[in-house]
């Protein structure tokens, strides 16, 4: 029972909200009958996907992923995504549970860094300090989707109580239903 | 300037549209010669580009020369699978910027630059969703096109209209969102968001490519797009969405909102995940067979039941999702079903596109939105109604028409990959298109009601007369709309001929970007 409460609920703990918020935006948004919770079902649901992408690129123990020498950073960028790339597809031969990567992801980057040559060097960026920014950036991204979205829901929303005078969706279908057709 | 077409396509209709929004609101009248002129040079930039990668191979761009891969980056990658679907796009944009011209912000004149803005948006999201090489970037273009197509829909005065686009909206919503989860999953396996390095990773590491991870990202990304392009259980916003909307947003979307979704879902099969991991690993085919069947029966099913025009034709896209979908997983061993999906996707779009500019046509002319409305038409117009009747013949499946070679390649994958209930559900649902249509040909042909318009065709006719002016009775010719509309319907019925009567060449240029892929071993006697 210990055993089951430290692997899969806390190291996992991540990813059990994301599911469980995602789930509760799916339901909002499919058994709601208000648009509005509707919407702020849609919201959570993607903002469940937000928390799901951040904790991919969560590190333990590592810096934020800004450079501090002024040594031609393109060179070493290159290395040091190369050897990224590589830790994820070696890190997966030896643990096959996806979401246990971030905490497992030190002692395996550690084995694989054997096999690149890049990080040799002296000044080459050592991945295991520096969390990875991609799946952030990408989030500001989807944030702003989702903000485009929403706003678009709520324009819909007003438009849909200017002509029906009511934001629940049953008496509105009861308006469409009951003659009256585009009026 | 020839290494650039990749970027040509994709940012012509972009800076045409920031162009619309700048000048537009000025003066209504500089916007359709922005939009046509964006669209011109996507076209021929498709072409050219289509060209060279029949000629030479694939082409790669990367975006402002970001070439190592390094996880994310502008990608943009034409190869022989996609080049004959941009075409297609940017020859359906065109035809449609044509019937938009009396049409464009229907019902709100005031509304025209922004009408062609979202209408430019979308065309750089459709054309982006088929050109780029990222799955990341795949997501966006997608939401870029959901976006405006939300918006293109609410454009019309109807109620319902805002209605359906809010249903279509929270729908589209949690869809691309899966889709975004199962892209989420594939980076946590594999580091990467370019599709070619993830099929490539997915390829060498069997660890990877075997973990449940990777399965439950296959499922999020096929339910997700599964929604976009409403396969049957999951179809539920589409046919109000389609049929409230201004008819120019109907004959955009209908024809390109579904098909390039297909397209997605046979670019993740082929390009990110692999045939062979999909039919063989998996071992899905028989499952999503069944259920395009299901998908095909229902959807024949409720277009039967409609009495609305446009109605029954969005209940015929449900049911052509069914044949593209079950086609491209019938996983027999020489991907005839693949490629029958993917002439399908090309005649599919010209069929729906025929059919909706010609209810487009019917709605504005004749105020007709009930099939039983349609009485004495092939009379009222009978160059709209030869086009119409082109255009069922190919949904139907007659020969010369486009419609027949794609259901011939079809069967032909279904009866090689053994499944019978798909070649059965073919059949089945082409005699309700028959049922269909030639119910309709006959209130069209045999029903002579006298001739009073309740529609607002009053306002044309001087264009229309001398385009007819050969046919016969210019009071009753007076009703075949003006050439803007009648122009882009009658190009859509030729070019359903010529694809049928070229299927040849299409086909064997559709086949080129299926000869690299593994034949698959039979695995189905079960």
């Amino acid at each position: 029972m210990a055993d089951f409460f430290q692997n899969t609920l806390h190291d996992h703990f991540n990813y059990w909200v994301y599911v469980i918020l995602m789930m509760i935006g799916l339901w909002a948004v499919i058994a709601k009958n208000n648009f509005i919770k509707k919407l702020i079902g849609l919201s959570i649901f993607q903002t469940a996907i937000i928390l799901f992408y951040v904790s991919i690129g969560v590190k333990v123990d590592a810096s934020i992923p800004i450079l501090h020498h002024h040594e031609e950073p393109a060179a070493h960028a290159e290395g040091h995504d190369k050897g990224h790339k590589a830790d994820y597809a070696v890190g997966e031969k030896d643990d096959s549970a996806p979401a246990a990567h971030d905490n497992h992801d030190s002692h395996e980057s550690q084995e694989s860094h054997g096999d690149h040559d890049h990080h040799a060097d002296a000044h080459a960026v050592n991945p295991d300090l520096i969390a990875n920014p991609l799946p952030h950036v990408l989030m500001l991204t989807a944030i702003v989707v989702g903000v485009a979205t929403l706003g678009v829901a709520l324009a819909l929303s007003q438009r849909i109580y200017k002509e029906f005078g009511t934001l629940e969706e049953s008496e509105l279908l009861e308006q469409l239903k009951g003659g009256n057709v585009d009026g | 300037m020839g290494d650039q077409l990749p970027a040509i396509i994709v940012l012509a209709p972009m800076f045409g549209a920031m162009f619309v929004a700048l000048l537009g609101n000025r003066d209504h009248r500089v916007c359709f010669p922005i939009v046509f002129a964006s669209l011109l040079i996507s076209l021929c930039a498709s072409i050219a580009a289509a060209q060279q990668v029949y000629t030479t191979g694939a082409i790669d761009y990367f975006m402002a020369g970001w070439e190592e891969p390094i996880g994310i980056g502008i990608h943009l990658r034409i190869d022989a699978l996609n080049a004959l679907l941009l075409v297609l796009i940017s020859v359906v944009v065109v035809l449609v910027s044509f019937f938009s011209i009396r049409r464009a912000g229907e019902q709100h004149t005031e509304k025209t630059p922004q009408f062609y803005v979202l209408y430019l948006l979308l065309c750089v999201g459709l054309l982006g969703i088929s050109i780029t090489g990222d799955a990341f970037n795949l997501f966006v273009l997608v939401e870029v096109s959901s976006l405006t197509s939300y918006g293109l829909v609410a454009m019309g005065s109807s109620r319902r209209g805002t209605h359906a686009a809010l249903n279509y909206l929270l729908m589209g919503t949690v869809g691309a969102s899966f889709y975004l989860v199962g892209v989420g999953y594939l980076y946590l396996m594999t580091g990467t968001l370019n599709m070619q390095d993830i099929h490539a990773i997915l390829q060498a590491n069997d660890a990877v490519s075997g973990s449940t991870a990777v399965i439950i990202a296959f499922l999020f990304i096929l339910l997700g797009i599964w929604i976009k392009m409403a396969f049957f259980p999951l179809h539920g916003w589409l046919p109000n969405a389609y049929s409230y909307c201004p008819s120019t947003s109907a004959c955009i979307l209908a024809p390109l909102m579904t098909k390039v979704s297909v397209y997605v879902m046979i670019r993740v099969m082929i390009g990110i995940f692999g045939v062979e991991w999909v039919f063989v690993h998996l071992g899905w085919s028989h499952l999503v067979v069944w259920l395009a069947v299901i998908a095909i029966l229902a959807g024949s099913m409720l277009a039967l039941a409609q009495r609305e025009i446009k109605k029954m034709l969005c209940y015929l896209i449900v049911v052509e999702v069914g044949y593209m979908v079950g086609g491209a997983w019938l996983s027999d061993p020489d991907h005839w079903g693949l490629t029958g999906s993917l002439y399908h996707i090309l005649a599919d779009a010209m069929m729906t596109l025929c059919l909706f500019l010609a209810a487009g046509i019917f709605a504005k002319r004749l105020g007709a939105v009930e099939i039983k409305d349609l009485e004495g038409l092939f009379k009222k117009m009978p160059l709209t109604s030869i086009a119409f009747v082109i255009a069922a013949l190919g949904m139907i499946g007659v020969p010369p028409t486009a419609g027949f070679y794609s259901k011939f390649y079809l069967i032909r994958g279904a009866i090689e990959g053994a499944h019978w209930e798909y070649v059965a559900a073919l059949l089945i649902s082409s005699l309700v298109n028959a049922v269909l249509f030639f119910r309709i040909f006959e209130i069209a042909f045999f029903g002579n009601k006298p001739a009073e318009g309740h529609g607002h065709d009053d306002h044309h006719e001087d264009e229309s007369e001398t385009q007819q002016g050969q046919v016969g009775d210019s009071t009753l010719l007076g009703r075949e709309p003006a050439w803007s509309a009648l122009f882009p319907l009658l190009t859509s019925a030729a070019i359903i001929i010529l694809l049928g009567l070229f299927n040849g060449p299409i086909v064997e240029l559709i086949r080129e970007s299926l000869e690299n892929l593994p034949s698959i071993v039979a695995t189905q006697a079960d």
